[in-house]
């Protein structure tokens, strides 16, 4: 190991074992991400005439969707209902993130394994049996949700959240925040563990209380992890579909207020009971989640991260 | 990570389920590709052993997909060329597509297709009805499904009219101890098929109002359509607590369970019941406004067996067709399957009592399809979705009847020539 402390900068010399090395994740990745983005990229260009022939269009899909009445006002209802999901995410999945990891650091903390490990269970557990237990919790007939309202009184409270158009959607966005919960706790709760206990005791013994700790010290040096936490909700966000889709099936109701983009794009992709899959106009779907998903990347990479400040631990 | 992991995932399952095929079969061996994984045991411990008696020597093999994933699947596997000899047909445009792309061959020549009438066919032919691409196999009929002990103990008899039928409904709500009518709008689709097509019949006069609507002399915003989502709107009050989330296994659990009346059903839930419900239960017809009125009811073509055109036992295939056209066959399936009920014109009897109920109203009703399936759902909006949502919305009280018919109608009238 005598050329660890200097590296290596004759890249000739490096050039077999490195491209070796590269070789096997390049080859995955391109044959299995990169050409299937790029290749439903270049059918988003074409459409099928009855009989399976595709036929180049240009941007015809695009206009399609974007602009045709029917398409544009279901295509837009998909977003915003979209950025709704995300909104509940962000303001209830990932503050409760950060509270529960911060409680998790707290060193009095007794059981504190017992309590990661049951928090993160929902995680691990398949989307379909998720939204399939929740059905039963919420269901008006079966549910146990009424008889626990029930215990506080507050039995007039309850409805068939699922089935309202007001209230559907915020209802799946708060079973998917239940479910993923665990996963801001667990990156947060790292970044917290990182931190160097001589900050925290040189706060204490300045006389700051915990939360003020917290606030003032722990918070900032966690936000770098705030925000990948963010972007990772917000890329997994525009891509859900498979929650919606257990729940509420493809049509995605009632009155499509449940409607998303993955929702939209199987729609339009497999097609649904009578009406027909297009794989062209799927694509375009698809497309557009992708540069949706891409803007909100790089607003991520070129705004946000460019002004976190980063101390040195 | 940005990437389309959907798109990604389900082309892949596609790519695994096209890679396995070949695998499974082999020469001389007829594939019948079908959506009806319930039906498993039935194909492979009654129909195909029958088939076999006949024709030792062709070996038939049944390997259904789930429901949902059939279409896309079967999609993928014709274009990859790895599907089955016989395909499981869908009732109109799904198949037509297939049968334009040359995926389904012509049957007219098979001998004994002359046992199915026409409007069993037309479910499978060609708009202008020169070439069939099925074998029509069964149809569905929809009605209602009541609980008898509920009946007898409440005392209410098997309406006749429509009067009678929400008097009956209301005495059972007034009385309390059963859900009138069990049925949730969660699912969106019970509230057209169970709801809309069921009752609507008898307003728009079966094959009459479907046939109008198609070549544009009725509009979705005349009376009899504007009627039924009415009629619809009027059942909220009838049904569960919470019925905006209920869905359509709930649904079929409170009645099975005995807690509730009366069920608007489609033949299929027959079975079910049979197994689940430790009550006597019958049916009957949607009841027409007055006594002696032509009753009207749905009678759904809804399945059929076709030949894949790159099939290379379609000698084998042909001959299996040909047995599915004979009155044995038909006799199996519908009592192997009770509520889905053989299209084809030899007399069969049917040994379950509630399904042989169902299939008796052929005599005294008129026979019609659900109206949005032929030709009217092949733009966009799509009709039949649009349906799901409006009927759904319409009891949910939502949206108003007139407001429905005229969202059917304004979405017809962005794409249907007759209707602009």
């Amino acid at each position: 190991m005598a050329h660890s402390t200097r590296p290596m900068t004759d890249w000739r010399k490096a050039k077999l074992p490195v491209f070796a090395f590269l070789a096997p994740a390049t080859i995955i990745y391109t044959v299995f991400m990169i050409y299937p983005l790029l290749d439903s990229i270049r059918l988003s260009f074409y459409t099928s005439v009855s009989g399976g022939d595709l036929t180049f269009v240009g941007l015809d899909n695009y206009r399609t969707i974007l602009g045709d009445p029917g398409w544009s006002a279901t295509f837009w209802n998909a977003f915003w209902n979209n950025m709704k999901f995300f909104a509940v995410h962000m303001l209830v999945q990932n503050p409760i993130g950060i509270a529960l990891a911060a409680v998790l650091s707290l060193p009095q903390l007794k059981l504190r394994n017992t309590y990661r490990t049951l928090i993160f269970m929902p995680t691990m557990l398949s989307v379909v049996v998720v939204g399939f237990i929740w059905q039963l919790i919420l269901s008006p007939v079966w549910g146990v949700g009424p008889e626990i309202l029930d215990i506080f009184g507050l039995k007039s409270l309850f409805g068939p959240w699922l089935g309202k158009e007001g209230s559907a959607l915020i209802t799946l966005a708060l079973i998917s925040v239940w479910q993923w919960v665990g996963i801001p706790m667990m990156l947060i709760y790292a970044a917290l563990l990182a931190i160097p206990e001589d900050l925290v005791d040189a706060a204490v013994v300045d006389g700051a209380s915990h939360f003020e700790v917290f606030l003032h010290i722990k918070l900032p040096l966690v936000l770098p992890t705030i925000a990948m936490v963010s972007i990772l909700t917000f890329v997994s966000n525009f891509n859900a579909f498979d929650l919606i889709y257990s729940v509420k099936g493809a049509l995605a109701g009632p009155n499509f207020s449940t409607d998303i983009m993955g929702t939209l794009f199987y729609r339009t992709f497999f097609g649904y009971q009578l009406q027909l899959g297009s794989p062209t106009l799927g694509a375009t779907v698809a497309s557009l989640m992708f540069i949706i998903i891409l803007v909100g990347v790089l607003f991520y990479l070129f705004v946000v991260q460019r002004r976190l400040s980063r101390y040195q631990l | 990570m940005s990437k389309k992991v959907l798109a990604k995932g389900f082309a892949g399952i596609l790519a695994a389920g096209v890679a396995l095929v070949p695998m499974m079969a082999s020469a001389g061996e007829l594939v019948i590709e079908s959506w009806r994984n319930d039906d498993s045991d039935i194909w492979n411990e009654k129909i195909i052993p029958a088939f076999n008696e006949k024709h030792p020597d062709i070996k038939v093999m049944f390997k259904p997909i789930p429901p949902t994933e059939y279409n896309a699947s079967l999609n993928a596997k014709l274009a990859g060329g790895t599907a089955g000899d016989l395909i499981t047909c869908r009732p109109f445009d799904a198949s037509l597509e297939l049968y334009k792309q040359g995926d389904l061959a012509a049957l007219d020549d098979l001998p004994g297709m002359d046992s199915f009438s026409d409007v069993a066919k037309s479910a499978w032919q060609t708009d202008d009805g020169s070439a069939t691409f099925c074998v029509p196999m069964a149809s569905v009929i929809h009605g209602y499904i009541y609980n008898k002990d509920a009946f007898e103990e409440v005392g209410v008899e098997v309406p006749k009219t429509s009067a009678e039928f929400y008097a009956a409904l209301d005495k059972f709500k007034e009385d309390g101890s059963y859900i009138p009518m069990a049925m949730g709008t969660a699912d969106q689709w019970e509230a057209a098929t169970m709801g809309f097509q069921n009752i609507g019949p008898n307003y728009w006069k079966g094959e009459e109002g479907r046939k109008a609507l198609i070549d544009g002399s009725q509009k979705f915003t005349d009376a009899p359509y504007v009627a039924t989502f009415t009629e619809l709107a009027s059942w909220a009050q009838y049904l569960p607590d919470g019925f905006e989330a209920i869905s359509y296994p709930d649904a079929q659990n409170l009645f099975s369970l005995g807690r509730a009346a009366i069920y608007p059903a489609g033949s299929w839930d027959i079975s079910l019941f049979n197994s689940q419900a430790d009550f006597a239960f019958g049916g009957f017809p949607p009841p027409p406004a007055a006594a002696g009125d032509t009753c009207y009811i749905s009678d759904h073509t809804d399945i059929a067996l076709g030949l894949n055109t790159a099939s290379e036992n379609a000698e084998e295939a042909r001959i299996f067709l040909e047995w599915m056209t004979g009155s044995e066959f038909a006799t199996l399936y519908s009592n192997a399957l009770p509520g889905f009920f053989s299209l084809s014109s030899h007399a069969v009897e049917i040994a379950d009592p509630v399904a042989n109920e169902f299939v008796s109203w052929r005599q005294d009703c008129e026979s019609t399809i659900r109206n949005s399936y032929q030709i009217l759902s092949r733009g966009t909006p799509n009709l039949e979705n649009e349906l799901w949502n409006l009927s759904a919305q319409v009891i949910n009280g939502t949206i108003t009847a007139e407001e429905a018919a005229k969202t059917a109608e304004d979405g017809l009238k962005q794409w249907y020539a007759p209707h602009q």
